[in-house]
């Protein structure tokens, strides 16, 4: 053949690679980052970190001011608030998993198969998503738990079927996007089925912005499940977890403003670090931002 | 005609616009290609050309749609095949590439995987014999350290290299049909030359059919055995590449060759061009649609024009048009007063 190159070959790193170190030279990702794997290295070696039994009553030690025995001080029943926010970060993970993966996966799910399915199909979908967006959030979760009875399972599990929608709208737009392009097509006149387009080619292709959106809805759900534990619908005493910690410790909020203070930083820090690195994952995901 | 490996007769396809509205995008057409042929299909853009192309493997999107008319490949009615034995026939026995090499590679998957894929959806065949396979097919279409290509993402590649692995992909399977839409328009002239060459070459060793739809009639004189000129959703003349470039019969053909730049033309002349615009798909039109701008029809004056379609007549071997003009005595008398 007397075919001539078209241009150079340039070794290539591997496309997660690229993508690890455009992440760690993104400030924002970086310390969202940072905070992240401080919460799972804490919620991995609990036991190991914890100076106290979390569950440890003492009621001499009741309400002490932060000290050195006790350096966040302790709760009403005498537990140290060190030991419990530790072993609080394993609730705080639990919660940001189980429900991003319940509405991650119904709403992709959904997103796809609206986006990508017949007029018929997409019609039930999206005014279902409707209904579930004009019920207020909150509502919608009090009435699951309403229905299934308040623990932190039903929780998690109903804050985990109110982020339904978000995802299914985010997939379905993007995937309306993506099934116009070129590659698409011509995927099917190389015979792929309609699934192995929708599986195969289009699916990968809406992954960065689910991403992004999982950042950015993890904290808010972390926040509501806390907020269920705080009006008593969620987690149950004596569990650590920082809402439930914040109703028990409320009452004592002029007289012992640690017992506040400590489980409302943790939840603070952990959101804030949530959130700026979803922002991060944005800047790098965005291909707009330039590859 | 009887041999021939795809064939489709009164071929319409339209695109509804809306309640009592539809586009007709292509209009009844007849075309065949034997094995082992190199089509060309020729017509300005919005002559319907494209669609036409899509049709063919049934890859007209809503709302998009054929109406009418039946597409045989060997035999077998495609138009009847249900979406599994189409799905399996696509990649299989034909194969498409398209205009815009760079977009139609999945941008989130590396090559190799991309070449892979159809042979392993439609051959029994482990990962591992699909990839070495992908790298083998890649240095066939010209593609430099193939092994290290195969890792490649498709932004890393340039038009013609992307055209290229268009072209693997397309062919990994040795279709018996290729069809390329415009696979050198978007590309520079340097590059254009490359890719034409590899396609023909490809499909002359595999013995693939290939049908080659273009708007240049140099590409389609350089390829081509046989070329088919689109005008308005319909074929207007079709034949041999040598008779329609040296005696075009059509006066739109004739057009086209005077339109083309050539080297060694006359300097500082202008190109020249064929006034006026297709016209509206969506308004149906009694007469012959080239007719408004048609220069034949002014200097005849001929009233048919106006009123009905031409049929289409023999004007040499294997070679047909359908204009009133261009048939039998007219025509002579044309050629005089020319």
């Amino acid at each position: 053949m007397s075919l001539v190159l078209d241009e150079p070959i340039m070794a290539t790193p591997p496309r997660w690679r690229m993508f690890l170190l455009r992440l760690l030279r993104n400030r924002s990702a970086l310390v969202g980052g940072t905070i992240l794997l401080l919460l799972v290295l804490s919620a991995l070696f609990a036991p190991l970190l914890a100076p106290y039994d979390p569950f440890k009553v003492n009621p001499i030690q009741r309400l002490r001011p932060p000290s050195w025995d006790h350096f966040m001080g302790t709760d009403e029943v005498g537990r140290d608030l060190f030991s419990r926010l530790i072993f609080g970060t394993r609730y705080f993970l639990l919660i940001c998993v189980v429900t991003a993966s319940i509405s991650a996966s119904i709403g992709t799910l959904l997103g796809l198969l609206a986006g990508a399915g017949s007029r018929f199909v997409e019609n039930l979908i999206m005014r279902v998503i409707d209904v579930m967006l004009a019920f207020p959030y909150i509502l919608m979760v009090l009435v699951v738990v309403a229905i299934l009875g308040p623990s932190l399972w039903t929780g998690m599990v109903s804050i985990g079927i109110a982020g339904i929608p978000g995802y299914a709208r985010l997939v379905r737009s993007a995937v309306l996007t993506v099934r116009r392009e070129d590659y698409v097509l011509s995927a099917r006149a190389l015979g792929a089925s309609e699934s192995e387009i929708l599986f195969g080619t289009i699916l990968p292709n809406v992954v960065s912005p689910l991403i992004v959106y999982l950042a950015f809805s993890m904290p808010l759900a972390a926040l509501v499940t806390s907020s269920l534990s705080f009006i008593g619908l969620g987690t149950q005493p004596p569990a650590p977890e920082w809402g439930a910690m914040l109703v028990n410790s409320r009452t004592y909020l002029f007289s012992a403003w640690w017992a506040v203070a400590g489980p409302g930083m943790a939840l603070f820090i952990s959101i804030f670090g949530l959130n700026i690195l979803g922002n991060g994952l944005r800047d790098v995901l965005d291909p707009r931002s330039g590859r | 005609m009887s041999k021939a490996l795809l064939a489709i007769q009164g071929v319409k396809t339209e695109f509804r616009l809306g309640r009592a509205r539809a586009l007709q995008a292509v209009q009844g057409v007849d075309l065949s290609i034997s094995a082992g042929e190199i089509v060309g299909l020729v017509g300005e853009s919005g002559s319907g050309k494209s669609v036409l192309a899509l049709s063919m493997l049934r890859l007209v999107q809503p709302p998009g749609q054929i109406t009418d008319g039946h597409i045989l490949f060997d035999g077998e009615d495609v138009m009847q095949m249900s979406a599994r034995a189409l799905s399996a026939w696509r990649g299989r026995d034909v194969g498409m590439i398209f205009q815009q090499p760079q977009s139609c590679l999945n941008p989130v998957k590396r090559i190799g995987w991309q070449v892979a894929e159809p042979l392993l959806r439609h051959e029994k065949i482990g990962r591992k014999a699909a990839w070495a396979a992908a790298i083998d097919l890649l240095r066939a279409v010209g593609i430099p350290a193939p092994e290290e290509k195969v890792l490649a993402y498709p932004h890393e590649l340039s038009g013609g290299q992307a055209q290229r692995v268009m072209i693997a992909i397309a062919l990994a399977l040795k279709p018996r049909l290729l069809i390329a839409d415009e696979p050198t328009t978007a590309l520079d002239v340097t590059i254009q030359a490359q890719i034409l060459e590899l396609l023909s070459e490809r499909c002359r060793t595999l013995g693939t059919s290939l049908l080659l739809v273009t708007h240049d009639l140099g590409v389609v004189a350089r390829i081509a055995d046989r070329v088919a000129v689109m005008y308005a959703g319909r074929i207007v003349e079709e034949g041999p590449v040598e008779a329609m470039l040296t005696a075009p019969s059509h006066p739109y053909t004739k057009g086209l060759i005077a339109a083309a730049p050539q080297l060694g033309q006359a300097q500082g002349g202008r190109l020249k061009d064929i006034p006026g615009a297709i016209p509206d798909l969506s308004r149906p039109y009694a007469g012959c649609a080239f007719a408004p701008r048609c220069e034949l029809r002014q200097s005849l004056s001929l009233k048919a024009c106006d009123n009905a379609q031409p049929a289409p007549t023999t004007v040499g071997s294997a070679h047909t048009v359908r204009c009133f003009g261009a048939a039998g005595s007219i025509q002579s008398e044309m050629r005089v007063t020319s």
